[in-house]
């Protein structure tokens, strides 16, 4: 503990004299992170500065060994850090699918070659990923998936085309499902492959979405080379790593909404309800209304708390425990109608899509809650959560 | 706050629940019911929780508890639940005890608490009345001064064991209109004082209840349990606490109702198949574990809370009403429908729990009247 406070103390004082102020304030999500890669360009050019400060100290990827980049720290030390960032109203560095998602799987599956390739970029933020899973058809059904790779010589030959790729378009390389043995069961001839965005053959169109953004794009593969070294683990041994990846995007998506349903950042109901509703003698006159704000405000804490049971038991030593399997549904289910409420306050002063009558807090409201309804299809949808507990958890047969 | 039972927890938790599963299955309750029992529980049973330690587990060494907290007496209440075991702790160890606990005098707690924690002495709190509801504070009973006492005249409904306690804490008015907070005053009565009349009343789970009728009761000064005019915080903080306890009886009545329903849904076949193969049944299924694990955390926090004296208690107590409540219903609900046409027989146990899922529901407040109380508390 003694240690603990020590190292807080260091980051503290690390952070008072190193962190750009021109950063504070910022909440680094989604729309205003630094997700780093070749095509990052840097408006406010502390925020280059700021994660090439993290990135030598290892603080982009805190709990990663020091040889890839890494900062080395315990998971505690990971929390203060957290902490020391929040308090300091400061921004992290660096987010990602590489630091989220592709880094811990290669930590897990990849041969030391393949650490020592791409870990490093990734604390750095020299290269940004992205996830080629699904497919047209194949995205609950994911081990359906039909892009070919065969072998040639010492490549792959790669076609297909793959669906959803979150910012496709803005990412430097991908890490791929495709079908090395399509004759195998369906799971066990897939293999999990990574390559560069710019290597000939690989197109992205985006697709724009109903909330008048276009995270995504469709990515197609015409015979396009890749070493047979960027095969991650064994051939044909891809849908064991494709799941623990998985399980990595789970965690994540259901921390951002946890963290977002616990009013983490947006203003709170209550501050908006202000805004927008009549109160008599301090209470919400609209009794409905404040009943159903009391219900997501309670689901929020009961969620949270969920979530602080499997970190303490994980602490105290036990295995995961049950709880975890249902962060994803709920989280993100708890999002959606979050957001709902909250559509709810505003009114007709939600419905704005851009321009006069509405100001920028109304009109982001809108496309967040747009947004948000493809929190419980991304990731693997709701339904199929449903599956996973139901047969893995409760044990009840196919 | 660390939402992990400790080692000693976890070894109580087995104990417990290897006790429950030998001395007190649901047939039991079934007897008890089916008998007519005029106790309604086991006083060998209850003598036995005692001597485990159970029964004086939050009361301080001094009158022969075993000083322990709330999260300890919910890992005890919790495996109590799964069978539904209706032995008087709400009503002798949360509501009376813990009344005479923080609002008793000295000479009030030496005469009742160690017999108590024996497993001997029973207590009763009546509280509610035909128009309260689920508000502490509406009381119409009044107390009236009368020489150095009080004269109490009122009716209660629905007082948990009342028909089997020594003495009862009653709420009473001596100030103050029907609806105010103050003017509140608990006093303890002999349940055999003159005047005062206890009939038993039959609920749907069949625990005891009674109405009481308070006609002219007289009581002494020394009745009085905490400030004359004052009842009113000392009775807030008590149902507050009990409601902890409710609410891990709750949890494990919920789970074992769960499980039942798993184990049913793995085994019955119908179309050739276990119906647990059934999309439908497995997502509604899945659901109901959701609730479950967020019951279990609320009523993990509530617990710790309530032992560190959070400042944040009342509305954890809320929360985990609110939540034990909506999760017992539907576990219940969905555990009759899938069971199908033996979930609605007597012969089948999955009807005692949908009828104490309602009782334990409208306990201390149902799910909706604590939502509201959360947003008062939020200031909304
Ligand atoms: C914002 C967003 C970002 C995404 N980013 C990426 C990305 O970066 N990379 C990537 O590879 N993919 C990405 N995806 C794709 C995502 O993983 C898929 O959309 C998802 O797996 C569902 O597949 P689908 O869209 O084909 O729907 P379908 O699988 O066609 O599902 C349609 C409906 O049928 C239901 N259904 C399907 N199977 C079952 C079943 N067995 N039981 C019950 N119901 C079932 C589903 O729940 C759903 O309601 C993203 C999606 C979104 C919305």
């Amino acid at each position: 503990m003694a240690d603990l406070e020590s190292f807080r103390e260091d980051v503290r004082q690390w952070l008072a004299a190193n962190a750009p102020k021109s950063l504070v304030g910022m909440t680094g999500g989604d729309l205003e992170g630094n997700w780093g890669g070749r095509k990052a360009t840097y408006p406010n050019p502390d925020m280059k500065r700021w994660l090439e400060l993290c990135a030598a100290r290892g603080f982009t990827a805190p709990e990663w060994p020091r040889e890839y980049g890494g900062g080395g720290l315990s998971r505690e030390e990971t929390k203060v850090l957290r902490q020391e960032l929040a308090r300091a109203k400061l921004p992290p560095p660096l987010i990602g699918f590489g630091l989220t998602m592709i880094g811990p799987t290669l930590l897990m599956f990849g041969d030391e070659e393949q650490k020592k390739e791409h870990l490093p970029k990734i604390c750095r933020g020299e290269i940004r990923w992205c996830q080629g899973y699904s497919e047209p058809g194949a995205g609950s059904d994911l081990a359906g998936l039909q892009t070919r790779a065969v072998l040639d010589g010492d490549h792959y030959i790669l076609n297909g085309q793959k669906i959803w790729t979150s910012y496709a378009d803005l990412c430097d390389w991908q890490f791929c499902l495709v079908r090395t043995d399509p004759n195998a069961k369906k799971q066990e001839g897939i293999s999990f492959i990574l390559f560069d965005m710019e290597t000939p053959g690989v197109s992205v169109k985006p697709i724009k979405l109903i909330s008048g953004s276009s995270p995504f794009c469709e990515t197609f593969l015409t015979d396009v080379r890749v070493p047979v070294k960027n095969v991650v683990s064994k051939v044909n041994n891809g849908w064991t790593v494709a799941k623990a990846l998985l399980a990595h995007e789970r965690t994540m998506i259901a921390d951002a909404f946890g963290s977002a349903a616990g009013g983490g950042k947006s203003r709170g109901f209550t501050a908006l309800a202000r805004d927008y509703l009549d109160f008599e003698d301090g209470t919400l006159a609209d009794a409905s209304l404040r009943h159903r704000i009391a219900q997501v405000e309670m689901d929020a804490r009961a969620f949270l708390l969920t979530t602080q049971r499997a970190r303490d038991a994980a602490k105290a030593g036990h295995a995961p425990g049950t709880e975890s399997s249902i962060f994803k549904v709920y989280g993100t289910e708890l999002n959606q109608r979050r957001l709902e409420v909250m559509l709810s306050i505003a009114g007709p002063q939600a419905l704005g899509w851009e321009g006069a009558g509405f100001d920028e807090r109304e009109l982001d409201l809108t496309r967040q809650w747009l947004r948000s309804r493809a929190n419980t299809i991304e990731g693997g949808t709701s339904e199929v959560q449903l599956n996973i507990i139901a047969k893995r958890v409760l044990g009840l047969p196919d | 706050m660390q939402l992990v039972l400790t080692e000693e927890q976890e070894l109580l938790a087995k104990t417990a629940g290897d006790w429950v599963r030998e001395h007190s299955p649901v047939t039991r309750v079934r007897q008890l019911r089916d008998t007519n029992d005029p106790t309604g529980f086991s006083r060998p049973l209850w003598k036995q929780m005692a001597e485990l330690g159970w029964v004086g587990i939050v009361f301080p060494e001094q009158y022969g508890g075993a000083g322990m907290g709330y999260a300890d007496l919910a890992v005890v209440l919790e495996a109590l639940g799964r069978t539904l075991a209706p032995e008087p702790f709400l009503s002798t160890v949360l509501l009376g005890g813990q009344a005479l606990l923080v609002g008793g005098s000295d000479a009030q707690k030496k005469a009742w608490l160690p017999g108590l924690c024996e497993g001997g002495k029973l207590l009763a709190l009546a509280q509610q009345e035909p128009k309260s509801r689920h508000d502490l504070f509406r009381v119409a009973t009044r107390a009236r001064p009368d020489g150095t006492g009080f004269r109490l005249e009122g009716e209660k409904i629905q007082v948990l064991d009342a028909q089997v306690a020594d003495a009862l804490l009653v709420v009473a008015r001596s100030s103050g209109g029907e609806r105010d907070a103050a003017g509140l005053t608990l006093f303890l009565v002999p349940r055999d004082a003159a005047g005062l009349r206890v009939t038993p009343q039959t609920r749907i789970d069949h625990r005891n209840a009674a109405l009481v009728r308070l006609d002219g009761v007289r009581v002494g000064a020394d009745a009085v349990v905490g400030a004359i005019g004052q009842g009113g915080a000392l009775l807030q903080q008590v149902v507050d606490c009990a409601t902890v306890g409710l609410c891990a009886e709750m949890l494990g009545a919920t789970s074992q109702v769960f499980d039942d329903t798993l184990h049913y849904l793995k085994t019955r076949i119908q179309f050739g198949v276990p119906i647990g193969s059934f999309q439908a049944l497995k997502h509604r299924a899945a659901r109901v574990f959701m609730e479950i694990e967020l019951a279990r955390s609320a009523v993990m926090a509530v617990a710790r809370a309530a032992d560190a004296g959070d400042a944040d208690f009342e509305k954890l107590v809320s929360l985990a009403k609110a939540r034990c409540s909506d999760a017992f219903v539907l576990a219940a609900n969905e555990a009759v429908q899938m069971f199908g046409g033996v979930g609605m027989t007597d012969e089948y146990d999955v009807g005692f729990y949908l009828k104490r899922a309602r009782v334990a529901e409208m306990t201390f407040g149902d799910a909706a009247w604590h939502r509201e109380r959360y947003a008062r508390l939020g200031g909304y």
